[in-house]
């Protein structure tokens, strides 16, 4: 008698599939649960290829899985469970708490092959995106998916819409079937320093001269810490103090790096990458010199589809030619749509394959992060600057600052401005003086009515407060918060209101679904808002429990917006 | 009762801290929680998604307190006290979260009341959450696609404690939590109804549920039981404790109890397979066979429903003197060994031992076995001859302090399910299993190797792995040398069998052979642990040898984490074979040749000396021969069904068939029971109180919970009975009387009594002295066998009784599956289980199902040399090319009536695991009777 071995029946004929149902008959067919398909098991395995099965890979497989059919089929998701030794329900979770994951149960229709994403953040929102949700739908046809999307990092090109991977800035309906009938490609941007042109102005030589004990890890911290350059992803937490706490963790420890730049209104990561990527990537590497980092690893939104492409290529490039023997592996790694993975620990959640759901701390990242180890958490802007603060001196950036404010801020403004975009300038600047001197001036028409000094979360401001300085720590007096310096402006034509509810819409499609507050919180709190006459004594109890009870900042900052209306624009209200 | 455990002792040297908790100074150690702290000190918090056992995830928030210094609050069920933290749990800011997060969950709560223990009401009572001011999400549709549980999600909270439950507790990996946001869900498998999904109904979802949103199906748990009883699972050899739920004399739902083997833990047949007792098929009266009954045949077609045509009813009074009255005629007429009794292994320690006391003292021969003969007879057999002890070195739980764990021949997340769950938990800790297994089981999928070698080739495979461990200088030289006889002819056998030799026999390669062969010796702490397919071959005895000398030539037994396991099958195989129900033995594993060992006996029974019978006695199947030859023409069977669970069953049932005189004890009229002359109803489990022994040694108190139905009696005092109809004057009132004679006349129990199972519901032997605390991890400095030193003994290859060939193709291996126990008189007959696994299935890999040109749910017909059984093809990939898997269970199918009766010489087993078929497609479809099929919940569904 022959015992062929489990592999060869991978040749073999196709198991007809079995659909679960819990009927007697389907009981004799098959054990209990879906049954996983030959064929698809088949396919799935060519698609992975060699690449690792380990559990941290989830998303990344359901990637090439998305990608490569369009969809995540029943058939394919338990065919990957199989494949990593995973529990069907444990691919089933991830792929779905993660919006660009369509997942298709069986009987259930496909969705169409091309999906055009029409961002209704707030600044597209004023730039006319429900206009182009209303109309494109009928112009594109049955065989383009046309869904609203939130934030997708392009605000200063308002109305910004994604056709397949690639983007279409100040987005017409005409654009937009134009580029539908181009099918939507990734392109990588163009026009950016490569690692020949970086290396030929100068980059790398001070890595270099780090690596080459030119400089000693302590003045290097020393003068980090004397830069009081702070962590740019929104928490300001001092940059130099971090690398000192982490560095003093027991190793192995690794390095994270947020570029899931996701936060409604801000944009300047994408653009400092489009521009200048290697300088990130030397930020990077003499960061991790300094603390003793053994492994990288670059969370990159998923709507930035054109710098993953480049990415990819210049790390591949570095890998290929280290700029130093045993340089730490660099690994990048893809987010799904999920606003709530630019969270520092939910990013880490997400890395390590799974929902991204913040984590309780203490212990904190840096003693217990990623895979459980001390890691050095950190948003791509603030490894951005390292090159130049270390070259330069700390006291170069420090020298910067208005108002009494020390250093650089990277604004991305969008709004009723002329001149929207990334600009930086000295911290402490106020809106006005950031909107005439940088911004043009208002946009024709329009009056300065009010700002979000920080995003989807930092709050509300109105015009009556357009002269306070901008920086960390200025805001709070007022409810709210600088962030990540994405300062959209709202003019006469527009409402606080309008914007609340945008908001708020925004949070309750965001939230992770973990903690009470947040997950019913913004829920009852869009419904709450939606609501002609506002219920201001429920609406403040509400505040107070997602703001005290909440686990993350996305629950605790999500009032922000509605308790700023009630605040500053009461008249709206009445 | 128990030793500290390592996780308390890890506990002892965590600093205490000092803090404040509500202005008052309080002390905790620093790895407790704010929230356990409190619960100490009388200081209620709200909480919801908080469950002592469970990862704390602090998700529900309404115990969130107010520490000084931070800005936001913080979940006391996550947080840690340090030094001089001020904590107020009652301050009008932690207050007014602690109730909005409530109205928050409230206002989505149904008006319907799903549980009676809603904690969301209680909190929200508790601190006067009123009607809540938000309005309600639109709410998902209940499922009630299982028969055993019902989903109602419209009172899910997404706490997750019903995912913690299956996720980290029982790691069943079948409940996830789906989508974000306020449709974060809580989903089977792929949000599949529950009923289609890979769920196992183990119920600890259930158990986990704060709210009602997964309850025990058709609302059983909404009535209030007018009692709880403390008591055992009837099932496997795990031992799971539980608390029946009874109103009105009915066992309304089984929920898990924190006993040693299981900590709360259950599964599927234990908290969902107790309805068997108030079947309507209970025999409720004495049966005497009619004289105008058709002659008994083996190759009948019974019908439970229809006894009364062949039986009629009889008094207690007239049935015992019959049932007696036979078996002493055939003792007097023709001689003591002309009788012999099958005990059960289902039945309490007391009534084996009294049976076996019986048989000997009554019948007058050592003819008395039950069916550990057919499970790990080989095991026990090898075991008694390495290591001079049968029962497992260490208790499963030791897994958790394993390295390395081999799992040979044993699928417990079907056979021993709350077992399973400890393995698994280890697995997560960093344990690493090594599963050696033909078959695919769900272990596999969390194994670090698994080994699919091919069948019957088991020695081969060990002897290469002993091979390896020997060339490469693994092996433990001072231990051989200080704690083992016989190395040297074991070393002299493996060498042979180098992995290359024997790569292509059992079908894997060297370099895996070698790599789990380092992995097992070079472990700080190696585990191994069997089944039934170790030990069900002719070759089981050098199967469980080979397992045996693995241990002993690496040191790898007589410490925690280490040591060999032989998983049990019954819950009481384990105390049914120490009380002796074996025809080698006395109690106590003493053996019957022994003339001191008769002379004691002699003495406690009050026995004129000379009187027990010197030679050993018939094993079961030996019992099954003697009756054709004419040798053994009356029999005494307590709750065993030999006409379904022995091999070559056709054969069995003309051999039962062929008494003069069948006695028969049991609740069912089972198919052993219908050849019977005379049928005494019995007590189902939880109507009798007893002790009951699990695979860890572990002797646990069984209690009784509702009365037997109608005139069915107690076993144990049917078995005193009989005896006195055989003379032998027994006067026993309690059940504690004859717990106390055992432990007078068996050392290794000598210090348990009756008392202190009743206050501590468990404790291990060995405990000799009263007040021993009982030893979970034997052999630590000597094995008991003269000199005290383990023997090695060698095995060579010895292939399988009955080989494939052209006619008989295939490879027939049976067992088990999760829902049904044994012949499934029982578990055929628990509503529940039968309406998840209603029809015989044969496993077949979906290849050799569709190279016969069958499909998936195709009736199939199986035949070997012995007979043919069909059923229907259930198609599995994890069963091997070539090789069907059946389970026993089926009445309608009785796969028995194909095994092969093969003994292993030494241990007299049956080779179950392997036997010659052939299978085609097509055949009658199975033609079930008055039970199975899933006719109980459909015929309830009906009435709804």
């Amino acid at each position: 008698m022959a015992w062929p071995d489990e592999s060869s029946s991978m040749n073999a004929r196709t198991i007809p599939i079995i659909a679960a149902d819990s009927s007697r008959q389907r009981k004799r067919e098959a054990p209990k649960g879906r049954v996983v398909d030959s064929a698809a098991l088949d396919e799935v395995r060519a698609l992975l290829g060699s690449a690792p099965r380990a559990r941290d890979q989830l998303i990344e497989h359901l990637h090439r899985l998305q990608d490569h059919f369009g969809h995540l089929s029943a058939r394919h998701l338990a065919a990957l469970a199989r494949e990593m030794k995973l529990a069907q329900t444990e691919v089933y979770e991830v792929a779905t708490f993660y919006h660009h994951f369509d997942v298709v149960l069986e009987g259930a229709a496909k969705p169409q092959t091309l999906t055009v994403r029409v961002c209704d953040g707030l600044s597209c929102e004023m730039a006319g995106a429900r206009g182009l949700l209303a109309r494109l739908p009928s112009l594109l046809g049955q065989d383009v998916r046309v869904i609203a999307a939130p934030c997708i990092g392009r605000c200063e090109q308002a109305p910004a819409v994604a056709v397949g991977q690639q983007a279409v800035p100040a987005a017409t309906v005409e654009a937009v079937a134009a580029q539908v009938r181009l099918g939507g490609a990734t392109s990588a941007p163009t026009g950016f320093i490569d690692r020949a042109t970086y290396e030929a102005r100068g980059g790398y030589r001070l890595l270099g001269q780090c690596i080459a004990g030119e400089y000693t890890v302590e003045s290097v911290i020393k003068t980090m810490e004397d830069s009081g350059l702070r962590g740019l992803g929104g928490a300001g937490f001092p940059a130099g103090r971090k690398w000192r706490i982490v560095r003093n963790e027991v190793a192995p420890r690794l390095m994270a790096v947020n570029i899931d730049e996701g936060e409604p209104g801000t944009f300047k990561d994408r653009v400092y990458l489009e521009r200048d990527p290697h300088r990130f990537l030397e930020g990077l590497l003499i960061a991790a010199w300094a603390v003793g980092i053994a492994k990288v690893y670059i969370y990159l939104r998923d709507e930035y589809h054109g710098c993953r492409a480049m990415l990819e290529a210049e790390l591949a490039k570095l890998r290929a030619q280290p700029p130093y023997p045993g340089v730490p592996e660099l690994i990048l790694r893809r987010g799904a749509g999920a606003y709530i993975c630019g969270e520092e620990s939910a990013m880490l959640e997400s890395i390590e394959g799974k929902r991204g759901l913040p984590r309780l701390r203490p212990p904190y990242v840096a003693q217990v992060g990623l895979f459980g180890r001390p890691t050095l958490e950190h948003n791509f802007e603030t490894l951005y600057w390292v090159r130049e603060i270390l070259e330069r001196g700390s006291e170069w950036f420090a020298s910067h600052g208005r108002h009494g404010r020390k250093g650089l801020r990277s604004f991305s403004v969008s709004g009723r401005v002329k001149r929207p975009g990334l600009k930086l300038a000295p911290a402490g600047i106020t809106v006005r003086e950031l909107i005439d001197e940088h911004c043009g001036g208002m946009l024709e028409g329009h009056a300065l009515y009010g700002y979000l000094p920080g995003g989807a979360s930092g709050g509300i401001l109105p015009a009556s407060l357009g002269d306070i300085p901008l920086d960390f720590d200025t805001l709070q007096p007022y409810g709210c918060f600088i962030g990540s310096a994405a300062v959209i402006v709202l003019s006469d034509k527009d409402t606080a209101v309008a914007a609340a509810r945008n908001m708020m819409r925004f949070f309750a499609h965001e939230s992770c679904g973990q903690c009470t507050p947040c997950r019913n919180g913004t829920a009852k709190a869009s419904a709450l808002i939606d609501q002609a006459k506002w219920d201001l004594p429920l609406l403040a109890d509400l505040s107070t429990v997602m703001r005290d009870a909440s686990i993350c900042g996305l629950g605790q900052a999500a009032p922000n917006p509605v308790d700023c209306v009630i605040k500053y624009f009461a008249q709206e209200l009445a | 009762m128990n030793a500290i455990t390592r996780k308390e002792a890890a506990a002892l040297d965590v600093p205490t801290v000092k803090f404040e908790l509500n202005g008052r100074d309080v002390s905790g150690r620093a790895n407790q929680t704010i929230i356990e702290i409190a619960d100490r000190e009388g200081v209620a918090i709200p909480r919801l998604c908080y469950k002592p056992g469970l990862e704390e995830v602090g998700n529900c928030r309404a115990c969130v307190v107010e520490i000084a210094g931070e800005r936001v609050l913080a979940p006391s069920c996550c947080r840690r006290p340090t030094e001089g933290m001020k904590v107020t749990t009652d301050s009008e800011r932690a207050i007014k979260s602690q109730r909005l997060v409530l109205e928050l969950l409230l206002a989505d709560m149904p008006e319907r009341e799903y549980t009676r223990h809603n904690e969301v009401d209680q909190w929200a009572a508790k601190l006067g959450v009123g009607k809540p001011r938000f309005a309600a999400r639109v709410q998902p549709a209940q499922d009630l696609s299982h028969p055993a549980i019902a989903v109602n999600l419209e009172a899910c909270i997404q706490c997750t404690r019903c995912l913690r439950a299956c996720r980290d507790e029982q790691v069943n990996d079948v409940i996830g939590l789906a989508f974000r946001g306020e449709h974060a869900k809580i989903v089977f498998d792929m949000d599949d109804p529950m009923g289609a999904s890979t769920c196992v109904a183990c119920g600890e979802c259930v158990q986990a549920c704060p709210t009602g949103a997964l309850m025990p199906a058709r609302e059983v748990a909404l009535t209030l039981p007018d009692k709880q009883v403390e008591s055992l699972c009837p099932f496997c050899g795990v031992g799971c404790q539980l608390t029946y739920n009874v109103k009105d004399n009915k066992i309304l739902f089984v929920e898990g109890r924190d006993g040693p083997a299981n900590q709360g833990r259950l599964c599927v047949k234990g908290r969902y397979g107790f309805d068997y007792a108030h079947h309507p098929q209970r025999l409720t009266q004495p049966l005497i066979r009619r004289k105008d009954a058709p002659p008994k045949r083996g190759d009948f077609v019974m019908d439970p429903t229809r006894v009364m045509d062949i039986f009629r009813e009889a008094s207690w009074e007239e049935a015992i003197a019959f049932a007696g009255g036979g078996l002493r005629e055939i003792r007097d007429r023709h001689g003591k060994k002309a009788l012999a009794g099958f005990g059960s292994a289902k039945g309490s320690n007391e009534e084996a031992y009294l049976f076996q006391k019986l048989v000997r003292t009554g019948f007058g021969s050592n003819n008395v076995d039950h069916c550990t003969r057919l499970c790990h007879a080989s095991s026990v057999v090898a075991l008694l001859e390495g290591i001079g002890s049968g029962a497992v070195s260490n208790p499963v739980m030791d897994v958790t302090q394993a390295e390395v764990v081999i799992l040979i021949g044993a699928n417990p997340t079907v056979n021993h399910p709350v077992a399973a769950t400890f393995i698994k938990n280890a697995i997560r800790a960093g344990t690493q299993l090594i599963v050696l297994d033909p078959r695919r089981s769900d272990l596999s999928r969390m194994a670090h190797r698994f080994l699919q070698f091919k069948p019957d080739t088991d020695v081969a495979l060990l002897n290469a792995m002993m091979n390896v461990i020997v060339n490469e200088g693994l092996v433990d030289e001072a231990f051989i040398a200080s704690r083992t006889v016989g190395y040297e002819a074991l070393r002299q056998n493996v060498a042979g069998y180098t992995p290359e030799a024997m790569a292509p026999i059992c079908g894997i390669d060297a370099d895996t052979l070698r790599y789990v062969a380092r992995l097992y010796a070079t472990s700080k702490a190696s585990m191994i642990l069997w089944g039934m397919g170790v030990s069900q071959h002719v070759h089981g005895t050098d199967n469980a040898r080979c397992l045996i000398a693995l241990s002993l030539m690496t040191g790898q037994i007589g410490r925690p984490g280490t040591g060999l396991h032989p998983l049990r099958g019954q819950n009481n195989v384990q105390g049914a074979s120490d009380a002796g129900l074996i025809p080698m033995m006395l109690p106590d594993y003493q053996h019957v040749t022994k003339p001191e060992v008769r002379a004691r006996f002699e003495s406690a029974w009050k026995l004129a000396p000379g009187t027990l019978d010197a030679e050993a006695g018939l094993t079961v199947v030996e019992v099954m021969h003697a009756i054709k030859q004419g040798t053994i023409r009356g029999m005494y069977v307590q709750g065993e069904n030999p006409a379904m669970s022995d091999p070559d069953a056709n054969h069995a049932r003309e051999s039962l068939a062929a008494l003069e005189h069948l006695v028969v004890q049991d609740i069912f009229l089972t198919e052993t029971a219908y050849l019977a002359d005379v049928i005494l109803p019995a007590g189902a489990f939880p109507e009798k109180t007893g002790t009951f022994t699990n695979t860890d040694r572990l002797v646990q108190m069984g209690r009784q919970a509702i009365d037997p139905p109608g005139d069915a009696r107690q076993d144990l005092w049917i078995i005193e009975q009989i005896a006195n109809q055989l003379g032998c004057g027994w006067n026993y009132g309690h059940v504690s009387e004859v717990f106390d004679e055992m432990r007078h006349t068996m050392p290794s129990i000598a210090g348990i009594t009756w008392e202190r199972l009743q206050r501590d519901h468990a404790v291990t032997y060995p405990c000799e002295n009263e007040g021993d605390p009982g030893i979970s991890v034997v052999f630590t400095d000597h094995f008991p066998r003269e000199d005290g030193k383990a023997r090695f003994v060698p095995a060579d290859i010895i292939p399988a009784n009955e080989r494939p060939d052209v006619e008989y193709p295939m490879v027939l291996i049976t067992g088990r599956q999760l829902e049904h126990w044994h012949t499934g008189s029982m578990t055929r007959r628990a509503s529940v289980l039968d309406a998840i696994e209603p029809d015989p299935t044969a496993l077949i890999h979906p290849l050799d199902l569709s190279a016969m040109g069958a499909v998936p749910g195709d009736v199939v017909t199986i035949a070997s040399r012995r007979g043919s059984v069909s059923l229907y093809a259930r198609a599995d990939d994890g069963t091997p090319r070539g090789a069907v898997f059946v389970p026993f269970c089926y009445y309608e199918a009785a796969i028995n009536k194909l095994t092969n009766a093969a003994l292993d010489p030494f241990a007299k087993i049956p080779e179950f695991k392997y036997c010659a078929i052939r299978v085609e497609r097509g055949g009658q479809a199975p033609q079930q009777g008055s039970f199975g099929g899933g006719q109980m919940l459909a015929a309830a569904a009906a009435v709804r």
